[in-house]
């Protein structure tokens, strides 16, 4: 069961973004008072959310990259992108 | 010895000019003047050399970081390295103008500073008639424009029965964060402290109202809160380990491990006017000085959380013992432990020391 609906579109919240640190070789959300250390997959799904893309678009270009079956994506997606819209890094 | 890990946030304390007075200001003692500021195209190249070195976040401070007229110029230049930019101030200088100026030029976030919920307590302590109301302007203006704002409060004896009203009016006016930070006593904060170290009281009645204030407002508000470290008994892990995540420049350049790193004596203090910022993070005496573990003395040296709080302070030890290079005295294991015990037992003034040019010490 998913939280967001499919044709949703993400975006960062003002004050919010995403960064390649390439220092550290890492992704980062770069957050007031704080930097967030995206994963591999996180920084993967959010290298994708610019606020023209719908939750439905992002699943399909990552189902197509990895080659990996589409409720798995959809699944690992909606989870990320409902948990950071709870913490108001996404606004939808 | 290996190369340390690049710092993660710098501190640009553009200017130490402010319109305000707060006797618990982190500026040093010996505030510096207009004439030995950095020029906007040094200030550039630090940020270039900060964001090479890997500094992700660039907080815009002072004194009054307003009263550079090279700020917005100084923001989106920070922005076009991709570091995160933060702007510290008073508001008393925010006008509507400026701040479209600052939200083109990519500004990301705004700490604006109030003194007290009191209209009368907050203009004692910041020394400025009409720095209210101005504040409160700015605020308005600053969650209009949709910059995410925090509110900072400094706490102390004279205002911190309004803790919960400091929170509410956060949350009034737009803020995603409020800062409830009780006065650390360095420099000024150190000079003043009979009048602004808070009872025991006191503390615990804060501390409750900000956990109250959580419970109310859940994740809907961040409320960071700093609590004085003289009612502790574990030393701080001060800016996360001395050169490890933390750089400050001063107005001139001067390269600092933190706010207070100047009161340390007989080391030379590294400017960016004459070597790189990465060569002063990785090599220079002042940041090797305390890097790490090595230089610790018992009972750091044998302690399990050398690691956790990394010895606490230098500037605390060395302003309380006499020499940096002594365990924090909050540690309870500190041989000097009792000079912090003694100081929270000491009689409270009423009277404090403005932070201006003309109140600067004399020193010998």
């Amino acid at each position: 069961m998913n939280n967001l609906a499919p044709d949703c579109v993400p975006s960062f919240a003002r004050g919010h973004r995403l960064r390649e640190d390439v220092v550290r070789g890492v992704w980062v959300i770069q957050a007031p008072e704080k930097a967030l250390i995206a994963d591999p997959t996180a920084a993967a799904v959010l290298q994708l959310v610019d606020g023209q893309v719908s939750v439905h678009e992002i699943i399909d270009r990552l189902a197509a990259a990895y080659d990996a079956p589409r409720e798995v994506i959809a699944g690992d997606v909606d989870a990320l992108l409902t948990d950071l819209v709870e913490r108001k890094v996404l606004a939808i | 010895m290996s190369t340390p890990s690049p710092p993660m946030s710098l501190l640009a304390e553009l200017t130490h000019r402010c319109p305000l007075a707060c006797p618990y200001c982190s500026n040093p003692l010996e505030l510096e003047r207009r004439t030995a500021e950095l020029d906007t195209a040094t200030w550039k190249r630090v940020l270039d050399e900060a964001a090479a070195l890997g500094v992700l976040q660039a907080h815009f401070s002072g004194g009054e970081p307003m009263a550079r007229s090279d700020l917005v110029e100084l923001v989106a230049h920070a922005r076009s390295r991709d570091l995160y930019t933060n702007l510290i101030t008073s508001g008393v200088m925010l006008d509507a103008t400026r701040l479209q100026a600052l939200a083109e030029a990519g500004l990301d976030h705004v700490q604006l500073s109030f003194q007290d919920v009191d209209e009368a307590g907050a203009e004692r302590i910041g020394g400025l008639r009409g720095a209210q109301a101005k504040k409160l302007t700015a605020a308005r203006l600053v969650a209009a424009e949709g910059i995410p704002l925090t509110l900072n409060f400094v706490v102390h004896r004279l205002n911190v029965e309004r803790v919960p009203a400091m929170i509410t009016l956060a949350r009034e006016l737009g803020a995603s964060r409020v800062e409830i930070a009780h006065t650390q006593y360095y420099g000024w904060g150190l000079k003043n402290r009979g009048a602004l170290l808070p009872t025991r009281e006191q503390l615990e009645e804060a501390t409750a109202a900000v956990e109250a204030a959580r419970r109310a407002y859940g994740p809907t508000l961040v409320i960071d809160y700093v609590t004085p470290d003289y009612y502790a008994d574990q030393p701080k892990p001060c800016m996360g380990g001395w050169g490890q995540r933390f750089v400050n420049i001063s107005p001139s350049g001067r390269v600092l491990p933190c706010h207070a790193a100047e009161t340390i004596p007989g080391v030379i203090f590294p400017n960016v006017r004459d070597e790189s910022l990465s060569a002063i993070w990785n090599d220079a005496p002042l940041f090797t000085l305390f890097r790490g573990t090595e230089w610790m003395p018992e009972p750091c040296r044998s302690c399990a959380l050398k690691e956790t709080d990394w010895g606490g302070c230098r500037c605390q030890a060395l302003a309380l013992t006499g020499d940096a290079a002594n365990t924090d005295p909050v540690c309870s294991l500190s041989p000097f432990h009792n000079r912090v015990k003694a100081a929270v037992e000491e009689q409270r003034e009423n009277e404090f020391l403005y932070r201006r040019y003309e109140n600067i010490p004399e020193f010998s």
